[in-house]
């Protein structure tokens, strides 16, 4: 069968041997856990708990009115020291509840197994919303509202994302291999949820013993395992889409507007855990990798550890690290602390040494075309990276800055080495404010 | 420990390729020709070649130096440009003359418009077109042999595009290799004399993904098929192999008209220019006072080629269905 994969996209060296060979492990429990009050998109939370409050693990200790906003859950069982501002992955102060661990690991009384067929399908958004689910690929998008399209649009196909196309990341290829069971109820609960049976599980060509394993698996649940192409950014939700269905989300629009619904591998199997054991989400596997970490290998972690002492715990370093990414390597975080807690959307802590982390210095654009040629979305770079720079915010939205998705593609395929998705970056959030701006202005017209 | 570490923009690696890469490729790729045209024009081609090419380097460093500008030589664009500004030159052509084109391609085609990347006309053929401006007679002596380096005359002839030209056409085997069919050189300048050559440069090109097939398919293309109109030179009717293998379509497509900065960067916006080229160099040859019109087609479409990118923009992936919806 011919490898299903999009147009355009670069090949980085995939780095993923260091780790996808070996079985996850399980991570000591710390005696502190952070939980940021905002680790999704939406609306943050607010505390159900105050200080001095005993939790339990699986316990719900913060929520929000909001419909895209998700809870947030205790993930070890202990007592609430204080809730205050702490850095976060993406560099910002945030509130955030502080849990000293009792090491006792009670479980929440309300935790119970639920059999989804007794379940209405309308019903399982808001359990998976309890659940406090979101996209665990890095976009923590809540999956309640994914499960929840507008009436008018028509899902006929689930996805789920195992392409894991960034460099280093192999935490969604162990989960396929470890617990494959899990995946697939999690997939048929989301079926089951629209009425539905075309199920899809999408990997790229590099796992292929995950492909193997699961094909077999799914044989007999009339699930089909489709074998992508390598090639960056594979993984990203438009590309996947397009890739597996040949359907192109418009501009603008949702995968529920061509009937697609994907969710990461991970997400899934928190979906079939909500079902299985009735647990919430509190854990997350985590890749540890890069040339400075000693031992690189898949954890599993709580939600709310501090990535210094998952460091600490896993052996440190073997060299002095020079940047330290939350994320893989073409769209993750640099970190300047390391205090910092795993949330829902921390899929790896990338430990570059000098050598790795070094980066080119910028020459001038020689307009020889490479960015154009490999934007996955048809963009050109070139030239939206020239209108930022000179904060001409009109031509950038002519030139569809705002269908960037931020992969880097251009940025590492440019022999000028420009940092095009820097510019671009900073380009997009003015033209959306400027957009916002406009459509209020409208709204107050009318 | 923490505040040694870079924080800085995704994504945080990058590929190998860079800009002297590139370049490096390109004048790996101008080699043959450069073997070439010391085969047929001897010892002096040589010397042209290398005058032109330190004096591009020279005027590159000295302008940055005076504009306190960082020194950007090693990353070999001004090789390159000098290498294609000789293969533009005849064999005979004065060596003062080779520097006052290098000073014209750099200083004030290049520099003064801000250096690499920046320039919208090409160099090395403003380079060209001005020293044919300014010295004609010299510029269109075709030496027809061998000529040491410091002889100042040599037997010529005319291209065999010219009206003036009244030997045996060459046939379409010896216009590939470089020759007439007595086995003297195919008159012309230094670099376009070797259609063979070229071509092999240009697949080393094409294998490194330096260039696409695009513009110098379609510069070709359209030379051949307008062959076949009548014009000024009744011989060269007709004859589409003879067409592109005989003055400078060959260089010109595939080593000037893909030069980065002067030409489009999207697929539509690529094989119009090459088209483009195509009918101008055409029209030159075929109704034009010159016999030959490379350097003014390409330089033609370089001023268009803003346009071209502008009206050729690639389609946004998920645009269809929305421009359907409207």
């Amino acid at each position: 069968m011919p490898k299903l994969t999009f147009k355009g996209g670069v090949h980085p060296r995939d780095n993923k041997e260091h780790t996808c060979m070996k079985e996850i492990r399980e991570l000591e429990q710390p005696e502190f856990l952070v939980y940021p009050l905002s680790q999704h998109i939406g609306a943050p939370c607010e505390p159900l708990v105050k200080k001095g409050d005993r939790v339990y693990r699986g316990m719900k200790i913060a929520d929000s009115p909001a419909f895209v906003s998700a809870p947030i859950h205790a993930s070890v069982s202990g007592t609430v020291t204080a809730i205050e501002p702490r850095p976060v992955p993406n560099g910002q102060m945030v509130n955030s509840i502080i849990v000293q661990n009792d090491f006792t690991d009670e479980l929440d009384p309300s935790i119970k197994p639920l059999d989804y067929k007794t379940v209405k399908p309308d019903d399982i958004p808001a359990l998976v919303r309890e659940a406090g689910v979101v996209g665990m690929g890095g976009a923590t998008f809540p999956t309640h509202v994914k499960l929840s399209p507008a009436p008018d649009k028509k899902i006929d196909t689930v996805i789920v994302n195992g392409a894991e196309c960034e460099p280093y990341l192999s935490s969604d290829h162990r989960v396929m291999l470890e617990t494959p069971e899990e995946l697939i109820l999690g997939l048929k609960i989301i079926l089951y949820r629209f009425g539905i049976t075309n199920g899809h599980i999408a990997i790229e060509e590099n796992k292929a013993d995950a492909i193997a394993l699961l094909e077999g698996q799914c044989a007999r649940d009339g699930i089909t395992v489709d074998t992508l192409k390598k090639k960056y950014p594979q993984g990203g939700e438009k590309q996947l889409i397009y890739a597996v269905t040949k359907r192109k989300v418009p501009l603008g629009g949702l995968p529920a507007d061509v009937g697609v619904v994907v969710v990461n591998v991970d997400t899934c199997t928190a979906i079939a855990r909500r079902f299985m054991y009735g647990l919430p989400l509190t854990r997350r596997i985590v890749t540890l990798v890069g040339g400075a970490i000693a031992d690189p290998c898949n954890y599993r972690v709580r939600i709310g550890t501090q990535v210094d002492y998952i460091i600490e715990k896993t052996g440190g370093f073997a060299v002095e690290p020079k940047k330290i990414i939350m994320g893989g390597p073409m769209m993750g975080q640099a970190q300047f602390r390391l205090d910092v807690p795993i949330i829902k959307g921390s899929s790896a802590i990338l430990c570059l040494t000098e050598k790795e982390a070094e980066l080119p210095e910028e020459g001038p654009c020689i307009r020889c075309g490479r960015c154009v040629e490999h934007c996955p979305m048809g963009l050109m770079p070139l030239y939206i990276s020239q209108f930022s720079r000179m904060e001409d915010y009109e031509s950038c939205e002519k030139y569809n800055i705002t269908a960037c998705i931020e992969c880097g593609c251009c940025s590492f395929e440019c022999p000028a080495k420009r940092h095009l998705v820097q510019d671009i970056r900073r380009g997009k959030q003015e033209v959306m404010g400027i957009i916002r701006a406009r459509q209020a202005a409208q709204k107050e017209g009318k | 420990m923490e505040n040694r570490l870079t924080v800085s923009s995704s994504p945080h690696i990058r590929g190998r390729e860079t800009v002297s890469d590139t370049m490096l490729d390109v004048i790996l790729a101008l080699m043959p020709a450069a073997f070439a045209s010391v085969f047929f024009f001897g010892q002096r081609a040589l010397a042209v070649i290398l005058v032109s090419v330190a004096s591009c380097v020279a005027f590159e460093a000295l302008y940055e130096l005076v504009a306190k500008k960082k020194l950007t030589v090693k990353d070999y664009s001004a090789v390159v440009t000098g290498m294609l500004l000789a293969y533009t030159l005849p064999v005979t052509i004065p060596y003062p003359m080779i520097i006052i084109g290098a000073f014209v391609a750099i200083v004030i085609a290049k520099q003064l418009f801000g250096g690499l990347g920046q320039n919208f006309m090409n160099p090395a053929l403003i380079g060209r077109a001005f020293l044919m401006a300014a010295f004609l007679p010299k510029m269109t002596s075709w030496a027809t042999g061998r000529v040491g380096i410091f002889e100042a005359d040599a037997v010529t002839s005319a291209t065999p595009l010219s009206t003036e030209f009244n030997g045996e056409m060459p046939t379409v085997l010896n216009a590939f290799l470089g020759r007439m069919n007595d086995g003297g050189a195919l008159g012309g300048c230094l670099g376009e004399t070797c259609a063979a050559a070229l071509i092999l440069g240009g697949i080393y090109l094409l294998i490194r993904r330096v260039i696409n097939l695009r513009i110098p398919l379609a510069y070709i293309v359209t030379v051949a098929l307008m062959s076949y109109i009548p014009g000024k030179n009744p011989a060269l009717q007709g004859h589409p192999l003879l067409a592109v293998c005989t003055g400078g379509v060959m260089l010109g497509a595939i080593f000037m008209a893909t030069d980065y900065a002067t030409s489009p960067t999207t697929r539509w916006g690529q094989l119009i220019y090459g088209v483009g080229c195509g009918v101008i160099t055409s029209v030159i040859r075929l109704y034009g006072g010159y016999p030959e019109g490379v350097t003014y087609a390409i330089l033609l479409m370089n001023v268009l080629t803003p346009l071209l990118d502008r009206w050729t923009r690639p389609r946004v992936f998920g645009a269809v269905k929305e421009a359907k919806a409207k």
